[in-house]
């Protein structure tokens, strides 16, 4: 909302030394939020001055052109008071016409320096200014040409043309719909400097009669008030009157003609959105009802639309004719031809308005003041005034007839303890200070005892409960008089092991030299078809977006690997030679069980209906993903350095694993967008939680990553609920440990963790710990055969082990590794 | 055994007579003072008492002599070895010494080569400023709480007071799942967690939940489509705006600084009545609007920056989530992670932190 702060001085009787800026800053206190402060003449300095055109000679110019060589009376403004020598290149104007001149030493908004100087064979001293030049707008191609009674020649052209206004602009919040008016915001300010207050809707009018446009409105409930008045013998090309063009364009709404522009600046003057219909055009009765199944309309801006039932409509006897309270339709359109003018200045109910303008994506400056909730009491009012300000600047008279349609709904009243605004503020307000505050911003009071009961103001249908008087009360005692107080919370039980685990994640991560990432987690079919997914892998199953910002990527998804290994490639392609990163964020699969219910607010919902709510959410795990691609270890002094690969992949597993205090073990997998022979599955007591490997050829190819990274993923909830609460601690020996190493042939097709797994079962009680330390394929092995080479250390937790007790269980583990897997000791 | 004693005299062996003994000892004393190493003291060792030297072969011999006058040769003899022995010893250390010193002198390195073989890696300033302001809220007393981002539209909207109609739920942009008539979005801030809190557990309730949200901003240097939000909630006896005022003055603090502050601006927001825009104090010019006669670039010369939303929890809500509004009042508070960063660090485009390009990430370490 843009305030010239002239126009709020019009009602208000303000300090006259007030700046804009504090009274922004008063009014930005009282809950109008400052967006800016205009100032339309900060940019132009010098003399700036009115001049009266003397002689005008047009001079063919060899290009075609033609200019004027004019001689202009500036008065005493370019101290001699000889008349000035100006060329100009517009023709809109003639000699004896009062135009604005810029002087030599003036400068124009852009830092355009105005100087005498040489042009088209004269001297041209000055500039005869067009509003484009002076930052007026765009509109204009031609010169200004002001009315014959602006000024006088010399005199400064600042006020003439509004140059010296400043304007404040309101970032207007949806419960003070008031303010998106001149006399809304004109009565904060009288609020905030304690100032005498005139209301602009404070006018005799004339009384309601049967004599005006007859008007039936079907629909009380969303058209509670509907005033009518006629004005006829309207000039259609009466000009609007200056003051009033530059106020609407100092509030950022564009002049138009007279009739639209009357009607647009009572709306700003008293915020009631008022329609003005041609009423030649008009068929009979006026009617306001819901449209009915199939009707349409075509709107003053040139759209067909399909109406709802739910849409309020103003008829006659042709048909539709408006969109009630949110756009007219053409058909009624006030035009050029435009001499009786039907004015409507009606109340509708905000609810209807508000979805209405979302149904037809309307958003317009009546629309937007409906749906918040426009005083109902103004209607007679603003009608009045419109009729006014037609017959002043466009002649015609108002026909006697005044229609007024039902009655405004009965004010709004609240019982508050006179305390309230004390206990929910912590400021000490006493009850004398609330009554004379709640009156201050228009309420009527009542005491009874402890209790107030407050009537509320037409204009503030937003305060409809106890706290919303609360709220009037604390801003204007000022909300800088808050106390500040620590609350005294009982003592807290610090972060949730689930909530430390989940920093330990990362923690890991980083200390394993991996580089956290964000990502969005839209994915579209595209990603899975990158990644190499079948048509049915579930993956595919996603959560779509009803209104997706892209519908290249329209739901959430299944998988973080995309969102990473996008990202990968980004740094990848800005030069990283190599890189390692880890996501952890939710992923979403579908319940697929149905809408999520809508209950009342009125209570809580039961346990059952919380129950059924919850579960049409979709399953949301916190999944972890790392990518490594390219270089894992660097080359330097210390020699080559070492691309990343399958066992990274894990080895980031293990190591997170480790540091949860969860057992995890791996086996074979072959799963896109993984390698089909270096994919781990990675399992927890027998549950698969994720994968880890190398990534597919393709896929690396696909999203343009180095050949053989390697990537996991993981459902982070599903590890972090198998770490143990409460870790028991660890027994262990003192006693000597007995070193023995095996290696054992076995097929190729025997995996390592089997080979392994036999020897711990073999080996019994007394072995401490196994480790597998080289792996060899080659001649001394045989074809199809591998050599795994296990370092076993042994140890007894009463005494020192003897050789024949060591051998023995070294023998034990060969023998069962031998039973179960075929595998054979090397010779 | 020496050779045969030729000529054999009791009192005159050869090897045994004071000045060969002392010539033996002096020259292995000799060659123990000229020893340069260790290696070379080694070999003077095995020269002047090994087996084959003339002390030890002369001391072999002394059991050759009469018994009269074995005590006098073995004395000198005994002696003479003892000084060997002795300076070898002495030798030895000195060796030692600079042996040990001459090893550290060679095996110096340069220092200053690269040892980054496994480059770094880091947390992102999102994760490690939402810690931040959790632990800063778990010091109070608080507790941290979570909720899923893909939330029933009635938690989202409904509950918090933005009926089907607020106007409030148009400024809200919203993803919604497919169809829209299931009522599931993206939730739009992270207020839900607070109901489902209030839903599920009994005051005194004092919680902080940061989180990732979602609305239909076009991503540019100021917006996405995706961001994150703390917001924090208390619900207790007695609670007044003045406690919402306690809390975020000691957030600022802790997050800013000694002496940065907050105040309270009037505003809407459905779920708090009466509502607040909070702005900080600049904790770069600490208000002045100016630093060293520039304009703050942090606050933009306002000597505030703008940080969130917050009020008295409405009523509405209490009732809605099942808490006796008749005894119990609350607050809640909600600002912008991302954006508290970006003034914080001076972060000049959003995008930075969506990216993933490393380079912005490891230059905030794993800690902020
Ligand atoms: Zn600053």
């Amino acid at each position: 909302m843009k305030t010239p702060v002239s126009w709020i001085r019009e009602y208000v009787d303000l300090p006259t030394d007030l700046t804009t800026e504090a009274l922004a800053a008063e009014l930005t206190d009282l809950g109008l939020k400052l967006e800016a402060i205009e100032k339309p003449g900060d940019q132009i300095t010098g003399p700036l001055v009115v001049g009266r055109v003397l002689t005008m000679d047009p001079e063919p110019q060899k290009n075609g052109k033609t200019i004027n060589w004019c001689t202009v009376d500036v008065g005493d403004a370019n101290g001699t008071g000889e008349p000035q020598g100006i060329v100009c290149g517009a023709h809109n104007f003639a000699p004896g016409d009062l135009v604005v001149v810029v002087l030599p030493g003036g400068v124009l908004p852009g830092g355009f320096a105005i100087s005498a100087r040489k042009t088209y064979g004269h001297v041209s001293a000055g500039m005869i200014c067009s509003a484009r030049e002076l930052g007026l707008g765009e509109d204009h191609d031609g010169i200004i040409v002001l009315p014959q009674d602006a000024g006088k020649p010399g005199e400064s052209a600042f006020g003439v043309l509004g140059l010296d206004e400043e304007v404040i602009e309101f970032e207007i919040n949806p419960d003070r719909a008031y303010a998106l008016s001149l006399r809304g915001v004109a009565r904060e300010a009288a609020l905030a400097y304690d100032a005498w207050y005139t209301d602009p809707t404070q006018r005799d009018v004339p009384p309601a009669d049967d004599q005006g446009y007859p008007v039936v409105v079907e629909d009380p409930a969303g058209c509670p008030v509907f005033v009518a008045r006629t004005v006829s013998g309207f000039d259609p090309a009466a000009p609007t009157p200056d003051w009033m063009v530059q106020r609407i364009q100092l509030a950022g709404m564009r002049p138009i003609s007279l009739a639209v522009d009357v009607t647009n600046y009572v709306m700003l003057e008293t915020g009631r959105p008022i329609h003005g219909y041609d009423a030649d055009k008009l068929q009979g009765t006026v009617r306001v009802r819901r449209a009915r199944e199939g009707e349409r309309l075509t709107t003053l801006d040139g759209t067909d639309r399909a109406l709802s039932t739910e849409d309020l409509v103003v008829t006659d006897d042709s048909g539709i004719i408006g969109l009630g309270g949110v756009m007219g339709g053409e058909a009624t359109e006030m035009s050029a031809t435009t001499t009786r003018v039907l004015v409507e200045a009606a109340h509708w109910d905000a609810v209807a308005m508000f979805r209405t303008g979302k149904r037809h994506k309307i958003s317009s400056e009546a629309g937007k003041r409906n749906e918040r909730g426009v005083d109902p009491t103004i209607c007679e009012a603003a009608a009045d005034r419109v009729v006014e300000l037609l017959t002043t600047y466009g002649g015609g008279m108002a026909e006697p007839g005044v229609t007024v349609v039902g009655t405004p709904p009965e004010p709004t009243t609240i019982t508050i303890e006179a305390d309230l605004p004390a206990r929910v503020t912590g400021m000490e307000i006493d009850p004398a200070t609330t009554i004379r505050h709640l009156r201050a911003v228009g309420c009527e009071v009542a005491e009874d005892g402890t209790r107030l009961t407050a009537t509320v103001p037409p204009w503030r249908p937003d305060l409809v409960d106890p706290f919303d008087l609360v709220e009037e009360v604390a801003r204007v005692v000022g909300y800088g008089n808050v106390p500040s107080v620590l609350p005294t919370p009982g003592a807290g039980r610090g972060l949730t092991r689930a909530q430390r685990l989940r920093r330990r994640v990362g923690r890991t991560l980083a200390g394993a030299g991996c580089v956290e990432v964000v990502s969005f987690p839209f994915v579209g079919e595209a990603a899975f078809d990158q990644l190499g997914l079948p048509a049915d892998d579930p993956l595919r199953h996603t959560v779509r977006l009803a209104n997706p910002l892209s519908n290249e990527e329209p739901a959430y998804t299944t998988t973080l690997l995309p969102g990473l290994l996008k990202a990968a490639a980004r740094n990848v392609g800005r030069g990283a030679t190599g890189v390692a990163l880890f996501e952890t964020g939710t992923v979403a699969f579908p319940s697929d069980r149905g809408a999520a219910p809508i209950y009342g607010v009125d209570r809580r919902p039961t346990v059952e209906e919380l129950a059924a709510l919850l579960d049409a959410l979709p399953a949301q795990p916190l999944h972890l993903a790392v990518v490594l691609a390219g270089e894992r270890e660097r080359a330097g002094w210390w020699g080559e350095g070492r691309e990343a690969g399958w066992a990274d992949a894990i080895a980031v597993v293990r190591r997170l694993a480790a540091d949860l205090g969860v057992a995890v073990t791996v086996e074979a997998d072959a799963r896109m967008p993984w390698h089909p022979g270096r994919c781990a599955r990675v399992l927890v007591d027998g549950t698969e939680i994720g994968r880890a490997g190398e990534l597919h050829p393709k896929v690396c190819a696909s999203f343009g990553l180095p050949k053989r990274s390697a990537a996991v993923e993981l459902d982070l909830d599903a590890l972090l609920a198998r770490a143990v609460d409460v870790v028991p601690a660890p027994e262990f020996s003192t006693y000597p440990v007995a070193k023995e190493d095996v290696a054992l042939v076995v097929d190729d097709s025997v995996r390592a963790a089997d080979v392994e797994a036999a020897l711990r079962e073999g080996a019994g009680e007394l072995l401490e710990s196994l480790r597998l330390f080289d792996v060899y394929t080659g001649e001394q092995v045989g074809e199809g055969r591998t050599s795994l080479a296990f370092a076993l250390r042994f140890r007894a937790p009463d005494r020192t082990l003897t050789e024949e007790e060591t051998a023995a269980a070294r023998e034990a583990a060969v023998a069962r590794a031998a039973e179960l897997t075929g595998a054979q000791q090397r010779a | 055994m020496s050779g045969p004693n030729t000529d054999y005299d009791p009192v005159e062996v050869t090897p045994l007579k004071p000045e060969e003994v002392e010539s033996a000892r002096d020259a292995a004393l000799a060659a123990i003072a000229a020893a340069t190493d260790l290696a070379e003291l080694k070999q003077v060792r095995i020269d002047h008492t090994g087996d084959r030297s003339p002390l030890a072969l002369a001391n072999r011999e002394i059991g050759a002599l009469p018994p009269q006058a074995r005590k006098e040769a073995g004395q000198r003899i005994g002696q003479a070895r003892g000084a060997v022995a002795k300076a070898l010893g002495e030798r030895q250390a000195v060796l030692e010494v600079e042996h040990e010193e001459r090893m550290l002198v060679e095996e110096t390195v340069d220092v200053t080569l690269p040892t980054d073989r496994v480059p770094a890696g880091a947390r992102h300033p999102l994760t490690t400023g939402a810690e931040l302001i959790a632990d800063i809220f778990v010091a109070m007393g608080w507790e941290v709480a979570e909720g899923p981002v893909i939330e029933a539209e009635w938690l989202n909207f409904d509950a918090l007071n933005l009926g089907p109609d607020h106007p409030a739920r148009t400024m809200q942009d919203t993803f919604w799942t497919d169809p829209q008539d299931n009522g599931v979005v993206l939730r739009t801030h992270t207020s839900p967690v607070q109901a489902r809190t209030m839903l599920t557990r009994t005051p005194p309730i004092y919680v902080v939940c940061p989180g990732r949200v979602f609305r239909t901003d076009e991503y540019d240097a100021t917006h996405s489509p995706m961001f994150h939000q703390v917001e924090g909630l208390a619900i207790d006896e007695g609670i007044t705006m003045a406690h919402l005022k306690g809390t975020l003055d000691h957030f600022a603090t802790a997050m800013f600084g000694e002496g940065i502050t907050t105040r309270f601006r009037p505003s809407f927001f459905p779920f708090t009545e009466p509502s607040a825009e909070v702005d900080l104090l600049c904790f770069v010019c600490r208000g002045a609007g100016e630093l060293d006669g520039a304009r703050c670039r942090t606050c933009r010369g306002e000597g505030w920056i703008e940080w969130g939303g917050c009020g008295v929890v409405n009523p509405r809500v209490l009732t809605a989530c099942g808490v006796d509004a008749e005894r119990y009042t609350g607050f809640a508070f909600g600002m912008g992670i991302d954006r508290t960063l970006m003034f914080r660090h001076g972060v000049e485009d959003l995008r930075g932190f969506f990216e993933g390009d490393v380079r912005f990430t490891t230059a905030f370490g794993s800690e902020l």
